[in-house]
């Protein structure tokens, strides 16, 4: 019982410091925001590494390693597509009147 | 073993509240993206170090299944993410987030399944475990099937018309019910005898999922895309629950507040409140006859292009406001093309962008940074909105709802209160539009019969590129 109290509290701070850093992101980087997000959701394949890794039975394991590929696809996809999109972010050249 | 595991997981979790705090400038933000990478690359590793650690024998099999995993995984995510097309990146984000939710519920039957299960010290901790499995497993279902749904709606394969069973508030309720109700008799089976009711569960959050997803209108995607994004996040923090491991707690509840937000600005920006996206089968206005009245309801003014280049090679001040018409016309380039020319010649041209302009949060920003806008030149509503007054030419491109004056004068309006780039008290508004058909939401724009408002007609792409050849005309 004391672990999940700790765990509850380990998340409440956590959703709160994800409060305070998302709100100070721009707008310019939503989609790039939400790509990345996306990526990391993908650390339940630390979970599923886990769970397909152990040998608990046929069952366990063919699910584990079907979780293992979904979450794989995820993480991979979500940096790449982050990072090229970051990449087309570029400022004009120096000069012109844009106050 | 297990300190270097705890040390690992703290090192990963740090990296990504650094990642996601380097996204708040853009110069920070590919390096924040590399620390993402690295602290999930981390976690992984020492997941598997500790796993295969104590001894590799009879493990063979499993590692390799784990390797071979990973590998095609990977390769998959490598090849979407390189084919994508910009104006697909909602499908893709769709489509992952559905993968996540599929991984949840796996890891949540797989967990469910495993022996530890039957020896718990307490009975109090196995209904805890137990009460984590089920809660991450709808969690993880209803983001599964919801995101499958909300692809097929972007994609275009499923009708973006919200379907309205009758009674579907009750069908909601009655499966959130039987979601929770099973739960009772799945908590007093003993051993894993309490599968079919896990499945069961399973089952109904499935339809769940699917029904949320079916009864919201294609307009409201974005939205509903944000949503699922949260839900992917809770989904890996109840996962972490399951697992007891702090690090998919953290990375969940920071994917979950980051998503609840983005939801949450989205619905600000149409002036409408989370439960009315999800319940309130907006869009069904689409149906309703208001096509008819925006061609009766006054006069507009055409212009054709060589006279709107000449107003703006005149001008000094240039706003564009592209909505996702651009996209649709695959005009981005020649709008770049356009600015640029036009920038060369001392106009000074920036571009308002409405926070629902695009088909994901930011979506429109990634649309022109693609074409090679720069991103200086792109400024959001509440920052260009009191530059309109001192502005000589507005060019809206493929946008109507964003731009409607109604919205701030007709309470009637079915969008009244919804924050819009007020372009109408620049001194020129050129509107580039195929045709008088309304907007998405159905609603007739009086921006369009305005005195200081003209029409150039035709396809978008067509239209600028004709802009471009005119102004080159004049060198």
């Amino acid at each position: 019982m004391d672990l999940t109290l700790l765990e509850l509290y380990v998340f409440i701070l956590a959703g709160f410091t994800g409060y305070l850093v998302i709100t100070r992101v721009p707008p310019l980087l939503h989609t790039p925001l939400m790509s990345a997000t996306n990526a990391m959701s993908a650390i339940s394949l630390v979970g599923s590494l886990v769970v397909a890794g152990s040998d608990r039975g046929t069952l366990s394991t063919v699910l584990g390693t079907v979780a293992v590929v979904c979450a794989t696809i995820n993480a991979v996809g979500g940096f790449v597509i982050t990072d090229r999109m970051l990449k087309m972010f570029k400022t004009g050249p120096k000069g012109g009147h844009t106050p | 073993m297990s300190g270097t595991l705890t040390i690992a997981y703290i090192a990963a979790g740090v990296l990504f509240i650094r990642s996601l705090a380097g996204l708040s400038k853009q110069e920070t933000a590919r390096r924040g993206n590399l620390y993402g990478m690295v602290g999930m690359a981390t976690a992984i590793a020492v997941a598997l170090w500790s796993w295969a650690g104590d001894s590799l024998t009879g493990r063979e099999l499993g590692l390799g299944l784990l390797a071979g995993a990973v590998l095609v995984g990977g390769a998959v995510g490598a090849v979407l993410a390189r084919r994508v097309e910009m104006t697909g990146m909602p499908e893709l984000v769709a489509v992952l987030h559905s993968f996540v939710g599929l991984a949840a519920v796996l890891v949540g039957i797989s967990s469910y399944l495993e022996p530890r299960t039957g020896a718990f010290e307490t009975v109090a901790a196995r209904y805890v475990h137990l009460s984590e499995v089920w809660v991450g497993i709808a969690v993880g279902a209803i983001t599964f099937t919801g995101s499958l749904v909300a692809w097929g709606k972007l994609k275009g394969t499923l009708s973006g018309k919200p379907l309205l069973l009758p009674g579907r508030h009750l069908l909601n309720v009655a499966m959130a019910l039987a979601i929770a109700g099973f739960g009772w008799p799945f908590l007093t089976e003993g051993g894993t005898a309490g599968l079919p009711w896990l499945l069961a569960m399973t089952a109904v959050a499935c339809v769940l999922g699917m029904h949320l997803v079916f009864a919201i209108g294609g307009a409201d995607m974005p939205v509903v895309v944000s949503l699922l994004n949260s839900y992917s996040g809770w989904a890996a923090a109840a996962a972490g629950f399951m697992l007891a491991n702090d690090l998919l707690i953290v990375t969940g509840a920071l994917v979950g507040s980051s998503g609840t937000i983005l939801s949450i600005i989205m619905c600000r920006a149409m002036n409408r409140s989370i439960l009315n996206v999800v319940f309130g089968g907006f869009g069904t206005a689409d149906a309703k006859p208001s096509d008819a009245g925006a061609a009766a309801a006054g006069e507009v003014r055409e212009l054709k292009a060589d006279e709107t280049a000449e107003a703006l090679l005149r001008a000094r001040e240039v706003v564009v406001v592209p909505g996702y018409g651009l996209a649709v016309a695959r005009a981005q380039a020649s709008v770049n093309e356009l600015t640029r020319l036009l920038r060369e010649k001392g106009v000074n041209v920036r571009f308002a962008i409405h926070p629902v302009a695009g088909r994901l949060p930011g979506h429109m920003n990634v649309l022109l940074a693609e074409a090679g806008v720069p991103y200086d030149l792109v400024l959001e509503m509440e920052h260009i909105n009191p530059d309109f007054p001192k502005t000589d030419v507005v060019l809206v491109i493929g946008a109507n709802d964003i731009v409607n004056p109604g919205a701030l004068t007709d309470p009637a309006s079915p969008i009244a209160g919804m924050p819009v780039l007020e372009v109408w008290k620049s001194k020129l508004v050129v509107v580039l539009k195929r045709g008088m058909a309304a907007g998405y939401a159905g609603v007739e724009n009086p921006l369009f019969t305005l005195d200081n408002t003209r029409m150039l007609f035709g396809d978008a792409k067509k239209s600028i590129d004709a802009l471009v050849a005119a102004c080159r005309g004049e060198r």
